[in-house]
């Protein structure tokens, strides 16, 4: 890898002035400007999908991750653009989704304004009451931060059980969002007209948090995260440039719950507490912090490992764990972190030479862990299934767990395949220093 | 008056408990500056690893063998784990020890499933020490006190009054200059790391009979034991102790007392409202303190770390 550090001849240096005419430098001198064409490919993909994913179970699936990808991107505010890591963000979305639902009950209000407004109110009870928590929380960054919001989300969590008037208790509160005013005709009744409203307030907050990362405050945002002392002797308080960061992550965590709440229809305690705050932070930290757009992709991986594994086994959360720890001490840049890896190859037009090792060293490494994963299912079938029950059915094949037979294949199999992995690693290292370096045979 | 006795016995033996998580913690944090999100699942491993060797070798063994192995694992865990990722920073290593917790969570689950496990007090601790005015203190709970208070002294011993614990001293301010002094600071670190753990495995050993040996006992406390060592001051192992002791009997009373808000409220000259059935309010009204026991502790860290962010004790402003 330290060849890459090395001045290239070939790559021209970094330019330092920046050129307004340009959009992609008018972006690096911190305007106000969008590059339309990754949101138009957003939107188009948006409203096309569920042509393609027609069931009503794809539809949910879908829902849950756009409602995912917003909470993500409000969390990364607050985690990859701010430094701030909270273990309590939860509380902003369900507080803005019990405030959503509130006002579905209250039929007279609801029925004066179209449902695709609700988010709002959410974003609005999210964004209040992160202004009364930042006013105390965001003094620190750091452990500090971190303490108070596990504190708050404690505190306020365990409340919902206290206040029944508004948290509704152990059963939670529920509504219907069909007695909103009518939307041109349409009252919401399908899942697919949720989806649409999901998707459309999606890409909105979407456009909105990205556009606030380029203000001079999203952009300070940054510089107090990296150096807060500096930031001060520039003359900008930190402690006030973490406060708007906090807001406006509560505001936009708070359409994620107001969002919600028109899917589900119901909020309980489980919306607020600190389970929930560890799994978006699980989700952003699995996309990646820091640039904008990778909580996306961890919203969405996540969801369908969510949703797709957890039919599959029972043991679901534990794989997810066990990814989450594995990125964390791997690839601290998350999967979209992984992923930009690769952009240097394919300048370098050099993407060709990686495919062969890629296929060595990652299909049997992939093997070798399936084979891992039978072998925890099969430990968990023999502990824990019903006694007499010895079939188990994985990967198609059916077979009685407490003979030898399928546990030394699968040792086998995962012996070898590691073994293999193990063995084309470093042919793998040394094409991937290669494609990375400039010049040479391509 | 008797029964503050008793809630002063009740409050000691939960507040030594949580000093026994709380002394580690506040350890492996003035050392690396990292909270180990994964300290209670330590303390929840210990409670397990002593069931399963109390069904073979009996407690006594359960006691002697559980902290240990759990301290080796703590080890491992801070020399494979926590030294590589410490590279990327502090975010990422309290993210790293929260992710452990869940697959420690997890683990436990897949191996002993999500029942309570029957592990219980071993029969030569299971008779009444003594009774105060009709309310029986049994003799596990001085055991507990005891066992505590011996771990105490002896972490005070070690890290006031031997070379070891000089080293371990220095080692937490400078570490740089007692590495150029020819110590390994790293091995130092690990083994603070693993006695922590182990210290947490004993508290797990002696709880799990009392408190239940189940997949969320960690994270039960685990909380707890944060918001403990925020508000002694984060390093400090006095505020640690005192914190610990008060958050024991803070709770121990306001479940044993039953305060009623509305008492409070009516003292204080606010009248309740004649309505209450209709009112926005109602719930706050009706607050009792067994109610909110649990959450004093939250409020209590909000507060202190409000108008003292450096915590009962703490002196190093992180």
């Amino acid at each position: 890898m330290s060849q890459t550090d090395l001045p290239d001849p070939a790559r021209p240096k970094e330019q330092i002035t920046t050129d307004p005419s340009r959009a992609s430098e008018r972006l690096r001198a911190g305007g106000l400007t969008l590059t339309i064409g990754p949101w138009v490919i957003a939107a188009v993909l948006l409203a096309i999908l569920p042509s393609i994913f027609t069931s009503n179970a794809a539809l949910t699936i879908m829902n849950q991750m756009w409602i995912t990808v917003v909470f993500a991107l409000a969390y990364n505010m607050l985690l990859g653009q701010g430094g701030m890591l909270s273990f309590g963000h939860a509380v902003y979305a369900g507080v803005g989704g019990f405030a959503c639902m509130h006002i579905m009950n209250a039929s007279d209000f609801f029925a004066s304004f179209p449902l695709p407004v609700l988010p709002i109110f959410g974003g609005l009870f999210g964004m209040g009451l992160a202004l009364i928590v930042g006013s105390f929380s965001t003094r620190n960054a750091g452990t500090v931060f971190a303490m108070i919001s596990l504190g708050v989300g404690e505190l306020i969590a365990a409340c919902s059980v206290i206040i029944v008037a508004f948290f509704g208790g152990e059963e939670g509160i529920s509504g219907d969002r069909t007695y909103a005013m009518p939307f041109f005709g349409n009252e919401f009744l399908q899942q697919i007209d949720v989806y649409y409203l999901t998707s459309f307030w999606v890409l909105v907050s979407a456009v909105l948090m990205y556009l606030w990362s380029r203000t001079p405050v999203g952009r300070m945002a940054n510089a107090v995260r990296d150096n807060p002392e500096r930031a001060e002797f520039l003359g900008y308080s930190a402690r006030w440039v973490r406060f708007f960061s906090f807001v406006a992550s509560g505001f936009f965590a708070g359409i994620a719950g107001g969002l919600f709440a028109i899917n589900y229809e119901i909020l309980t305690e489980e919306n607020l507490n600190t389970a929930s705050s560890g799994v978006i932070l699980l989700v952003t930290f699995l996309g990646g912090v820091g640039l904008f757009f990778r909580p996306i992709i961890g919203a969405i991986v996540f969801t369908l490992v969510q949703t797709v594994l957890s039919l599959q086994t029972e043991l679901w959360a534990f794989y997810a764990g066990t990814l989450f720890v594995a990125t964390v001490m791997f690839f601290p840049g998350g999967l979209a972190g992984l992923m930009m890896m690769h952009v240097p190859v394919f300048k370098l037009g050099k993407a060709r030479l990686l495919i062969l090792p890629y296929l060595k060293t990652l299909l049997p490494a992939a093997i070798g862990t399936l084979a891992l994963c039978a072998l925890v299912e099969m430990t968990f079938h023999v502990r824990h299934a019903a006694s007499g029950d010895h079939e188990m059915t994985l990967f198609w094949t059916t077979f009685d767990s407490h003979t030898a037979l399928p546990w030394i294949v699968a040792i086998a199999i995962a012996v070898v395949g590691l073994g293999i992995a193990r063995m084309t690693a470093p042919a793998l290292r040394d094409a991937w220093n290669e494609a990375n370096t400039a010049g040479g045979a391509a | 008056m008797e029964l503050i006795l008793v809630n002063i016995i009740d409050g000691l033996v939960t507040g030594l408990l949580l000093f026994m998580l709380s002394a580690g913690l506040t350890l492996i944090f003035s050392m690396m500056g990292v909270l180990n999100f994964a300290h209670a699942s330590f303390y929840m491993l210990g409670a397990y690893f002593a069931y399963q060797i109390s069904l073979a070798l009996g407690f006594w063994m359960g006691l002697l063998i559980a902290p240990l192995v759990v301290g080796v694992m703590g080890a491992g865990v801070e020399r494979y784990g926590l030294r590589r990722v410490h590279q990327y920073g502090h975010v990422p290593e309290l993210i790293f020890t929260f992710g452990l917790a869940l697959l420690i969570e997890e683990l436990v689950q897949f191996i002993w499933g999500k029942n309570q496990m029957p592990y219980d007090i071993p029969e030569v601790l299971n008779f009444t020490a003594f009774s105060i005015a009709g309310n029986s203190i049994p003799a596990y709970k001085i055991f507990m006190i005891f066992i505590s208070v011996a771990i105490f002294i002896g972490l005070l011993y070690i890290l006031t009054r031997t070379r070891v614990g000089m080293i371990i001293q220095a080692a937490l301010s400078y570490p740089r200059t007692v590495e150029a002094l020819g110590h390994n600071v790293p091995l130092i670190f690990m083994g603070v790391f693993g006695v922590g753990t182990a210290l947490a495995g004993v508290a797990g050993v002696i709880a799990g009979p009392v408190l239940g040996t189940f997949p969320g006992m960690a994270f039960v406390l685990g909380s707890i034991v944060f918001v403990t060592i925020v508000i002694g001051g984060l390093g400090s192992l006095w505020g640690a102790l005192v914190a610990s002791l008060l958050i024991g009997w803070i709770t121990t009373f306001a479940k044993s007392y039953n305060l009623a808000m509305s008492d409070i409220l009516n003292g204080i000259g606010i009248v309740t409202p004649s309505d209450l059935e209709g009112n926005i309010f109602r719930d706050i009204w009706s607050v009792t303190s067994p109610q909110i026991a649990d959450i004093l502790p939250y409020i209590l860290m909000v507060l202190i770390l409000i108008f003292r962010p450096q915590g009962l004790f703490g002196k190093r402003h992180s």
